[in-house]
This record gives C-alpha cells, sequence and structure tokens, in this order.
C-alpha cells in the first residue's frame, strides 16, 4: 500500500457507493461487506501495474459481486476456484455498470445503507459507531478511540449492533430493497440526517484532551453530508446541515485555550476560523434559501451565518439572530431553544429581558448545566452577586466535561474579584 | 502568451485527504507557485470550493434556469471564466443573469473560492 497511497484513497472514496450497490445485490450487510473487501485486496494487486479503473466503484462492484457469487458457489458446491481470467473482463463491463451506478438506483442505494445504520431500535451511540464502521469504513480502533473506549469493547458494541439489524432484516420491519417511493424517501433523509448530525455532535461537543481524538467524527460526518448532497442536490435541508457543520466546524481552531478550556464566541480570536469552511457553509446556505422550504437545519445554519459573519463580536446582528430562534421555537419548540434564544435577547434588550425569558424554564432545565450558566452570568450583570453564586455552584456541579467546570470557575473568580473591588470602592 | 492550467481532479479523492495530506501537498504546490511568482509568470491561483456548493445557470432558455449543482453537461465544452466579488449567490446569480442576456445560450456554474492568490503576472 506504501507504494500506491492514491489507492488507499481512491478505496476509501468508493466505499460508500460499491457496499450500497453490493448491498442491493446480495441483501445481506456481511456479504456485501466481504465482496467488497475482497474487491480491494484485488484492486491492490492490479492497479498498481493496470493504473487505476476510469470509474472505480464501479469496478469495485463488478469484481466484488462476481467474487461473491463464486464464493457462495463454493460453499454450496465446493466447486473448484475459477479462473482469474474471469475478471479480466470486468473494463468491458465496466460502462454497464456504470450508468446504473449513475441512474436514481444508486442514490436509494447509498441511502438505504444509512438508513439501515439507523435502526430505531439500536441506541444513538450504536447507530453512529455503525455508520463510521460500514458507511464512512472506519477502521475499529479509530472509531474506539474517537468513542474514548478500548477496540475489544468497540468491536464487540458494534458486532451486536450488526447482528441487531441482520435480524431485523429478516423480519416485517426490515428496510426493503425496492427503490423507495417519495414519501418514503424524504422521511429516510430526515432520519439519516438527524444520525449524521449526531455524528457531528459527537466529535463537536468534546473539549479538552479528546477534542483532537474526536475531531475526525465532526469531518466524517461533513463528508457524510457532502455524499448525501450529491445524490439529493436539491434537498434545502440537507443544503442547511452541511452548512451548519461547516459553519460550526470552521471555528474548531478557535474554541479551546492551551489548557482545552472552552473559550466562548465572542472571546474567540476569530482570524483562527476556516475561512474556505465559511465560505463552502454561506454558499450552502444561499443555495437553501432560494428553495424558500425552511427547516431547523437551515435556520440554525442561518443563526451560524450571522456568528460568522461578524468580523468582530460588536458587530453581530443580534436582532437576525433573536429572529431566527423565534423561528426556531416555532419549528422545533424547545426549552433548550428558548435558552439559546434568550442570549440573543440580553444582548439586544439587556439582562432583565433575557431573565425574564429565562425563569419559566427553571422546571424543566433546573439539571441542565447550560441554564445555570446563563441564568447566573445574567443575574451577575444585573448585580445580584449572591444569586448569581448559587446558579454558578449548580452550574459546577452539572458540568460534564473539565472544560465547563472551568469556564464557570472563572466566572466565580470574576465574581469574587467584582465583589473585593466594590469592597474597596466602599 | 497567458495560458490557463484547469485542473481536474476526483472531488470525493480530494474531499477524503486528512488535512495533513493536504497541508502537504498544499505546501508542495506553494514552493512552485513561489518560484513562479518570482520569475513574474505567475496570475491569479484559485482553488474551488466542492461542487456541493455550485449552482448552474442554464441560460439557452428565457427566462435562464436556475438549478443546483455543478455544470454536468458533456456537449458543451470550458470556453472561459470570470472571478466575481459578489455579497452572496443572489448577486452572483445577478451577474450571471446579466451576462447571459448579453450572450445566450449554454450555461454558467457558479461556484464558490476557497482559496485565491492574485498572482500578478500581466499580459
Amino acid at each position: 500500500m506504501d507504494e500506491a497511497p492514491w489507492i488507499g484513497t481512491t478505496l476509501a472514496a468508493a466505499r460508500p457507493q460499491a457496499l450500497a450497490a453490493l448491498l442491493r445485490y446480495f441483501h445481506d450487510l456481511d456479504l456485501a461487506e466481504e465482496a467488497f473487501q475482497e474487491a480491494c485486496l484485488r484492486a491492490l494487486k492490479t492497479w498498481p501495474q493496470k493504473g487505476p479503473p476510469r470509474d472505480a466503484a464501479a469496478w469495485l462492484v463488478f469484481v466484488g459481486r462476481n467474487v461473491a457469487i463464486d464464493a457462495v458457489r463454493r460453499r454450496a458446491k465446493q466447486a473448484p476456484l475459477p479462473p482469474e481470467e474471469t475478471f479480466s473482463d470486468a473494463e468491458d463491463a465496466e460502462a454497464e455498470i456504470a450508468e446504473r451506478l449513475d441512474s436514481s438506483h444508486y442514490r436509494d442505494d447509498v441511502l438505504r445503507l444509512l438508513f439501515i445504520c439507523c435502526h430505531p431500535e439500536l441506541p444513538a451511540t450504536q447507530q453512529i459507531a455503525l455508520a463510521l464502521r460500514i458507511v464512512s469504513g472506519l477502521s475499529v480502533g479509530q472509531i474506539a478511540r474517537a468513542f474514548l473506549v478500548g477496540e475489544a469493547a468497540m468491536e464487540q458494541r458494534i458486532t451486536r449492533a450488526k447482528a441487531r439489524i441482520a435480524k431485523a432484516q429478516l423480519g416485517e420491519a426490515g428496510v426493503p430493497f425496492e427503490a423507495p417511493g417519495a414519501v418514503e424517501r424524504a422521511e429516510r433523509l430526515g432520519v439519516v440526517a438527524a444520525m449524521i448530525y449526531l455524528v457531528f455532535n459527537e466529535g463537536y461537543s468534546a473539549a479538552g484532551d479528546t477534542a483532537a481524538a474526536r475531531e475526525p467524527l465532526c469531518e466524517e460526518a461533513i463528508r457524510l453530508a457532502r455524499l448525501l448532497l450529491r445524490l439529493f442536490p436539491a434537498e434545502p435541508e440537507i443544503m442547511g446541515l452541511a452548512a451548519l457543520m461547516l459553519l460550526q466546524h470552521a471555528r474548531a481552531a478557535a474554541r479551546f485555550d492551551g489548557e482545552g478550556t472552552v473559550i466562548l464566541l465572542d472571546r474567540q480570536d476569530r482570524r483562527l476560523w476556516n475561512g474556505p469552511m465559511i465560505a463552502e457553509g454561506l454558499a450552502l446556505l444561499d443555495k437553501a434559501i432560494r428553495h424558500r422550504r425552511p427547516g431547523p437545519y437551515q435556520v440554525q445554519a442561518a443563526i451560524a451565518a450571522l456568528h460568522a459573519r461578524a468580523a468582530r463580536p460588536e458587530e453581530t446582528d443580534w436582532a437576525g439572530i433573536d429572529a431566527l430562534y423565534a423561528t426556531l421555537e416555532i419549528m422545533q419548540p424547545s426549552p433548550v431553544v428558548t435558552l439559546n434564544r434568550a442570549v440573543a435577547v440580553s444582548k439586544l434588550r439587556g439582562p432583565a429581558a433575557a431573565l425574564a425569558m429565562v425563569e419559566p424554564l427553571g422546571d424543566r432545565l433546573s439539571g441542565y448545566f447550560h441554564y445555570h450558566g446563563l441564568r447566573g452570568a445574567l443575574l451577575m450583570q444585573l448585580g445580584r452577586p449572591r444569586e448569581a453564586r448559587d446558579d454558578f455552584m449548580s452550574a459546577i456541579s452539572l458540568a460534564t466535561t473539565a472544560a465547563e467546570a472551568a469556564h464557570i470557575r472563572a466566572q466565580l473568580d470574576a465574581l469574587k474579584q467584582e465583589a473585593a473591588e466594590a469592597g474597596h470602592g466602599a | 502568451m497567458l495560458y490557463t492550467l484547469l485542473c481536474y481532479h476526483q472531488e470525493d479523492v480530494v474531499c477524503a485527504w486528512t488535512k495533513e495530506e493536504d497541508d502537504a501537498v498544499m505546501q508542495k504546490l506553494a514552493v512552485v507557485q513561489e518560484r513562479l511568482a518570482k520569475a513574474g509568470k505567475l496570475g491569479p491561483v484559485a482553488r474551488l470550493l466542492p461542487t456541493t456548493a455550485a449552482t448552474t445557470l442554464r441560460k439557452d432558455r428565457d427566462p435562464p434556469l436556475v438549478l443546483d449543482g455543478p455544470f454536468a453537461e458533456t456537449k458543451e465544452q470550458l470556453l472561459g471564466f470570470y472571478v466575481l466579488d459578489c455579497a452572496n449567490l443572489e448577486e452572483a446569480l445577478d451577474i450571471a443573469r446579466e451576462l447571459g442576456a448579453a450572450n445566450p445560450g449554454g450555461s454558467y456554474e457558479i461556484r464558490p473560492i476557497g482559496l485565491f492568490h492574485d498572482g500578478g503576472a500581466r499580459p
């Protein structure tokens, strides 16, 4: 592999398409994976001499299918292995397969492969692990590192998840192999988009030492979204999802300090933001908006875009952000959305107006770190340090990462400092 | 004589490069580019963002048709290009429509640019 690193990247890039088509032929994920592996081995043998085929995915599908059919026959009849020449006509038949791959058939293949990973019986983390293993082709070791678990544990988790979907495929709840109707296709896209965003958040929510290990998850999620977009180029919510992830991930280099502590948006060094990623996100959002079919991903991307467009925090269009959160509150009512809107309101109309918005959320968000963090900060701005302290103490006890706790400790220090200065003045 | 060099590659392969691989390629290219720039031979250099960010304006009909995605017809050939500074896609489309009215037929693919250097060479 060392002599020809391009083969590795070509195989990785062709994987989703090739595997998805093989799954349609065999209706069996294990057999499809086996066929793909075998085809890859043959590619490693023949491509360095013959050069890469015109369409790598089509080549892999053709060879993989033949190899697997032979394997099945051999198992059935114990017949002798067919000669290697059987595959030598691969180039001729390739064009025909490539044509079929280009058709809408193939688009539904990849969607089906992703959708099968999203089986509702599987917990979210297993859906993510499965998609990364099967669709992205990450190694078990890579996935284990990203999830901060041992390789053996991850292997077991993936094997169990696969067994579960294999069983589900046999039953009535199995995902059918014929092309889905328009409604079904739209539903599948929605489920798959949600799973891709889960993959992204699994990487994005990491902090400290683990942030670097989990960054590949964000990149994989963006790659999967681009893959979906190439297949479904006119879906505004998929554009919105890709834009949202690009605009958020563009801030990666500015989000943590040397110790892994979170740097909030208004304190980040915006020169560290990734310009091309922001440009791509903004372009995708512009495309999405033209369709005039708004959805939650597009609205969230539009919020991220308003942050990205502000060269300095003072230039942020908080009125626009407030209006977008108001839209999101209608589309996806949730106390967390209202909490986020309160941040914009605090910038627009001051801490008192924001606090009035936050107070009614107490019943539902009293166990939520960010609720206490924001409430504490608002009370601090309003000159109510004692109550602010109570909220910060609650927040610290609810912090799930060291970075979150460190951020609140800094707030508590600021509170102490303020009290000392006030005492000094008196 | 000014020449333009159009770069073709498999997008899903290039997008699958790790940041390290990408940086290594860009660094190697920068060495060559710097030498060319010093010799006064380098004009504008652009790296385009993925085709998923592209929009196509078909100007073979009136009014022109806006489609999501890159230009995909193989019957037409690449005959030229513009670099435009626009606030957003709408402005880029407006300019494309204006140009299209002056020269109907064919298509414009509107694709954002990720990296751009104004090389400095002039005819």
